[in-house]
């Protein structure tokens, strides 16, 4: 059986979102593709008979400023991400999660967007964007609507997305200003599947001394991507030491529980990370925003 | 919408038609012939599959070849110049011997390509990020990044590429020991280098496998009325259609080809129908429409469990294959006269070669009966016998048509698809191609035996070994396989190189419901190495000795008799070997094996490590050792060595070249080498033991020292000169002072009705079988290691910095082929130490993708120093020995060492666990979270 009857490359968003609706189903969108294909060519998703290739189309493949925010179009390759100057100056934390993730070849097709709309509780963009503020731009043949990118994830592979009727267009993200910064890290499994064990986000603003607002997120840490606005506040309104990190990380193990995966990770291994991650991502954020 | 696709491929302008469904992986292979670019994972893992695609590396494997539609493609085949030219790429990984099996070479190129496109003048992390998914069995990667740093530099300054520069060997002649060119390496860096899945045959079938996915039961029915009615399918069979014997195997036919209505499911590899088909997606189809119905049986999980009294019973004879003894001197005594005496047992895993060409076959019928099956065989006259056998054919019918291989590493020894494609083939009359994806071959052929053993010790305080006793389990898994070769060599090697008085082992090879397990470099010494390796250090922390004196007080050497009964009488250079690496590793760190935190890094601490090793070359045990070789000289003055011996990257081709050129004294390139053919072959054996290079080396010599000989009476008697007035001269022949052509001596011999051909039968010297004493092998190469292993304190992660390498050889041949052996065994004793865990749950394996079963990277390579040493062996080729697995054999041991010195943590299971280090040490610190 064939992977897929009918290969459709629209040009523009409209055309696309047209497509979407008359194509023969079922009707899948493509952007990289690279773990879509592998969902097909593995059987863990059935054949389609139309597959829409979104990374044609221009108005998803930029990255640029638009007023005070930074945009992201969602067909946008990794590699452009992680070597973008305006990612790097204003979103560090997406530029070195997009940096991490899978290998060169394979960066240089995938997509944000399709980090993001896999909805999986840990892929790396996804945690960093996250952390970042961001906003998902949705498209209808009716318009466009702003979603807080928690708001996107309803469970783990699901997406607030209508089927066959939206399409991801892009990302906002607030531009950074003087005395915030952001920053990613991740630990792996030498052996074993390609997730990480755990990997982990912040953006934070410091102001006279203190931290005065910070974003956490880190996954898996939950069915979706989340922040942890116990530990957050618990950080605010704080200068930067290893006793109130301490604190910290003691509310954020209350407020997360880091659950075992098999061959990958124990639940009191990915604590342990937990600390570690915290503890020096915190650090670096904190040097960064100076 | 685009209907068609029109792209540019390597400066070519193409409209092709959408064919649904196709990658551009499969439009460039298969439509458009470019085969250079290859499947190796087909899940976008390996980097095999590698193009440039509008001056961005990509993987074809992934990439729907709509997309490519505008687009301009270069492939490997593009790199080459209008005038022929190499690029300095290619070029320079031909100079450097980064090329050995080759299959990984043209994504490495196209990788390579792309990144000095973009910067002309990479650092050494830059080149490794850009090359980490694009994986290389052989692991030759000093080697690749060595040739992408001299290409990026001949690109800019338009200087020639120059190459490795690799010391000769300590005593060289016209060729031997002097640094030679593979002869297959071009074809390798252009993409014209032909493997099996490359070959395409007129009305060709494609074939696929129902394979039982239960690892134990009875089997009730095959229901394939569903399958046949897929369009294309041409044929299916069950094991009632096997007209000869049912069963196969390398030693034992333990191994059913078919599974029979009734009979035993005994692994989730195992075949229960095999299908050809007009296309491979409907072949594949038809596999999934086979309905199956079983009693599903209780599951032996591993080699302990086998051994008890209520285990299953899987084979007639039990689950035992067979009870391995040696015994030497007294133990009661021995360990009476001890002083300090440890007891530890350890545990290794099954490993997978991960060859990156897949296993593929292809069988096709002629018209005069006989059958042609091309395939990348280890041992092809074994499969010749092996496919005749399911026929029920004289062996002569059958005709292995060897090709190049995609890696071997002891995984292409047994039976893959060859007699499934041969079967199908007979029964439709056309050929067949078999070809397994990534996940049937990590499925279904054997692995690396998993282990469990138990090392017992006893020393005097200063040191001296009185007497080691091992108990080994070793898991051969549903089949038998190489299992009881490589399980006695596991036994006899169990208390390590040296010498020592009293010495007992036992082994129990046990069959489970796991896939089968058989060769694989190292030959069950990697596993023994590890456990009595990593027992000498705990051995030299209980006594406060230094490890490397402690290994050298026992160290086997000249006069020594091993724990066998054989008495080395020469060429044992492991003294050489351990006080070498000492010396390197000293120049680093005075003292080695204290842990040292690096600065400003809090949380990281180094190391080294220590280990020795040793391995029998040849097949030993009173096992025949015999290869055939032939040689010929053409009336144009080059010569062909033939023999059925297998080259799978190692450089074998290189070796026998060298060879015959040495014994006539031209240069290398006035000779070619055929290999793996049983028609057009001799029988070279198995290529297994590190035995080609001695075996088929001497037989090679001895052919063409014979046919030197049958030249010089020609000469002899046609000059009516002494013999001892005919010399040979840079390939020229010289009679009384006067040259003459050598082309033309062959016409002129051949005209006399005399053909310039020998063949040569070599015989090992004569081994004796385990038991009785007496030399059990006619050679061993011996090796040490020393490796600087970071941990991170926070994390638990290892990270391996660098590893001094030195092996006794006996001589070097070829000194470039070696040290990508070298280069390539210590990644691989790395991958196996750190990055692989090839996971089975109750028969079921998990790690049935390469994204889960890791093999190691770029990123994973340590600074190597490689030392040769040479202790020439009397009968070896110019003195050499066996060399492609004790290169890999101390690394797991010289790691974990390592990681005990850095943080006193004791590995005693591999692989590497990080959680375990991470758990280990938090456990120890104060709980104040304060790091070390």
């Amino acid at each position: 059986m064939n992977l897929w009857q009918q290969y459709l490359r629209p040009r523009s968003l409209t055309e696309a979102l047209q497509v979407l609706h008359s194509a023969p189903s079922p009707v899948r969108v493509i952007a990289g593709g690279t773990d879509l294909m592998l969902d097909l060519k593995q059987g863990r998703l059935p054949p389609v008979h139309t597959l829409v290739d979104l990374t044609g189309i221009s108005e998803m493949n930029v990255i640029e400023i638009r007023g005070k925010e930074l945009f992201i179009g969602a067909a946008t390759p990794l590699s452009q991400i992680a070597t973008s100057p305006l990612v790097e100056e204003h979103a560090r934390a997406l530029t070195e999660a997009c940096g991490l993730i899978a290998g060169p070849q394979v960066r240089n097709v995938a997509t944000l967007g399709g980090n993001v709309a896999h909805a999986l509780p840990a892929a790396d963009g996804t945690i960093a964007l996250t952390a970042l503020g961001t906003q998902a731009l949705i498209v209808d043949l009716n318009g466009r609507r702003r979603l807080p990118l928690a708001e996107l994830f309803l469970g783990p592979g699901e997406t607030a997305l209508k089927v066959g009727q939206e399409l991801l267009e892009g990302f906002y993200l607030p531009l950074c200003s003087t005395g915030q910064a952001s920053a990613f890290n991740r630990v792996m499994r030498v052996q074993g599947i390609a997730l990480p064990i755990l990997n982990l986000a912040i953006w934070l603003e410091r102001k006279n001394g203190n931290i005065s607002q910070i974003h956490i997120s880190a996954g898996p840490s939950g069915p979706t991507p989340r922040r942890f606005p116990k530990t957050e506040e618990a950080l605010c309104r704080q200068p930067f030491t290893s006793e109130f990190c301490e604190r910290a990380l003691v509310i954020m193990l209350d407020e997360v529980h880091f659950r075992a995966s098999p061959h990958r990770a124990s639940s009191e291994y990915r604590q342990h990370l937990a600390a570690v991650l915290l503890q020096d991502t915190l650090k670096t954020v904190w040097q960064r925003a100076r | 919408m685009a209907q068609k696709i029109s792209l540019n491929v390597n400066d070519k302008h193409y409209e092709l038609a959408c064919l649904p469904g196709e990658t551009l992986a499969e439009l460039l292979r298969n439509r458009l012939n470019l085969t250079g670019t290859k499947i190796g994972c087909g899940e976008a893992e390996c980097g095999s599959c590698t193009v440039v695609i509008d001056g961005q590396a990509v993987m074809s494997c992934v990439y729907p070849a709509e997309r490519a539609d505008g687009k301009r493609v270069t492939t490997i085949e593009g790199l080459i110049g209008p005038d022929g030219a190499l690029h300095p790429l290619q070029d320079a990984f031909i100079k450097h011997g980064a090329v050995q099996c080759g299959f990984c070479i043209p994504g490495q190129i196209m990788t390579a390509y792309a990144l000095l496109e973009h910067n002309p003048d990479p650092s050494q992390a830059e080149i490794r990020s850009a090359l980490k998914d694009t994986l290389c069995r052989c692991a030759g990667y000093p080697s690749i990044e060595n040739a992408i740093r001299e290409a990026a530099s001949s690109l800019r300054t338009g200087e020639p590429i120059k190459g490795a520069s690799v010391p000769d060997s300590e005593s060289v002649s016209q060729v031997i020991g002097r640094t030679t060119i593979r002869p297959d390496a071009k074809s390798k860096v252009t993409g014209s280098a032909i493997y099996t899945d490359d070959l395409k045959f007129e009305k060709m079938l494609y074939a696929a496998v129902r394979r039982a996915e239960v690892p134990h039961a009875i089997l009730r029915e095959v229901d394939f009325d569903a399958a046949l009615s897929v369009p294309g399918v041409v044929a299916v069979l069950t094991a009632k259609d096997v007209p000869g014997d049912k069963n196969h195997g390398l030693v034992i036919f333990d191994w059913p080809t078919m599974i029979g209505i009734g009979e035993r499911i005994r692994y989730v590899g195992d075949a229960l129908a095999i299908i050809a088909a007009e296309t491979q997606e409907a072949a594949l189809e038809a596999a999934t429409r086979i309905e199956v119905r079983f009693d599903e049986l209780p599951v032996v999980n591993d080699p302990v469990q086998a051994r008890q009294p209520d285990a299953p019973i899987l084979h007639e004879n039990g689950n035992l294959l067979k009870h391995i003894k040696v015994r030497k001197g007294d133990m009661e005594q021995g360990f009476r006269e001890a002083e300090v005496i440890l007891e530890h047992t350890f545990h290794t895993p099954q490993m997978d070669h991960a060859f990156l060409e897949p296993e593929c076959s292809i069988a096709v019928p002629l018209a005069d009966g006989r059958m042609e099956i091309y395939v990348g065989s280890q041992i092809p006259y074994s499969d010749r016998s092996q496919v005749a056998t399911a026929l029920g054919w004289p062996e002569e019918r059958v005709h292995v048509v060897g090709q190049l291989m995609g890696g071997g590493f002891g995984g292409k020894e047994d039976i893959a698809g060859q007699i499934h494609a041969a079967l199908l083939a007979n029964a439709t009359g056309k050929p067949v191609k078999l070809l397994y994806n990534r996940r049937e071959s990590l499925i279904a052929h054997p692995k690396r035996h998993a282990t469990q053993i138990r090392v017992k010790i006893g020393a005097k305080r200063d040191g001296r070994m009185m007497a080691v006793e091992t108990e080994l389990y070793g898991d051969t898994g549903a089949y038998a396989s190489l299992g009881e070769k490589v399980m006695t060599r596991a036994t006899t090697h169990s208390a390590g190189p040296y010498e020592v008085e009293h010495v007992r082992a036992d082994c129990y090879a046990m069959y489970t419901n796991n896939p089968p397990a058989g060769a694989f470099r190292g030959f069950g010494v990697l596993q023994s190495a590890f456990a009595v390796e990593s027992m000498m250090d705990m051995l030299a922390v209980e006594l406060s000795l230094d490890p490397v004196d402690l290994r050298r007080m026992n160290a086997l050497h000249v006069g020594s008799i091993t724990n066998t009964g054989q008495k080395l009488w020469e060429s044992v250079g492991l003294l050489d070997c351990i006080n070498r690496v000492d010396a390197e590793m000293r120049k680093y760190c005075s003292t080695p094996f204290s842990a040292r935190r690096v600065n400003g890094e809090g949380g990281r601490v180094r190391a080294w490590g220590f280990a020795a090793a040793y391995k029998n070359t040849g097949l030993g045990g009173g096992a025949p050792d015999k290869s055939g070789a032939e040689v010929q000289l053409y009336p144009d003055g080059s010569l062909e060595v033939r023999t059925s011996a297998a080259e799978l990257g190692q450089g074998l081709v290189t070796v026998l070249r060298m060879i015959v050129a040495e014994e006539f004294n031209l240069p290398p390139e006035r000779v070619r080498v055929l290999v793996m053919d049983t028609d057009l072959t001799p029988d070279g054996g198995p290529t297994t033991a590190s035995r080609q290079t001695y075996v088929t080396g001497n037989a090679a010599r001895l052919a063409a020292q014979s046919l030197r000989q049958a030249v010089t009476s020609f000469l002899t008697e046609k000059h009516d000169v002494a013999p001892e007035r005919i010399r040979f001269i840079e390939g020229l022949v010289q009679v009384d002072g006067q040259l003459d052509n050598l082309g033309e001596v062959a016409s002129e011999m051949q005209a006399a009705g005399i053909l310039p051909r020998a063949l040569y039968e070599y015989s090992a010297p004569r081994t004796m079988p385990l038991g009785e004493g007496g030399d059990m092998h006619f050679a061993f190469s011996f090796a040490a290691q020393a490796a600087e292993v970071e941990v991170n304190t926070d994390t638990g992660e290892v990270r391996v910095l660098r590893v001094i390498s030195a092996n006794d050889v006996g001589r070097a041949i070829n000194p470039l082929g070696l040290r990508g052996q070298v280069e390539g065994g210590i990644m691989m004793g790395l991958g196996n130490t750190i990055t692989e865990h090839f996971i089975v749950e109750n028969g079921r394996v998990i790690t049935d993708r390469l994204a889960r079963y890791r093999i190691p990277s770029i990123m994973h390579m340590p600074e190597i120093t490689p030392i040769i040493v040479e202790h020439p062996t009397r009968d070896g080729p110019y003195g050499a020995k066996g060399v492609g697995e004790v290169v890999c054999i101390p690394t797991p041991a010289a790691i974990s060492n390592a990681i005990f010195n850095a943080v006193g943590i004791r590995i005693d299971s591999l692989p590497i666990d990080q959680e375990q280090i991470a758990r280990e040490l938090s456990s120890r610190l104060p709980q104040t979270g304060e790091r070390i």
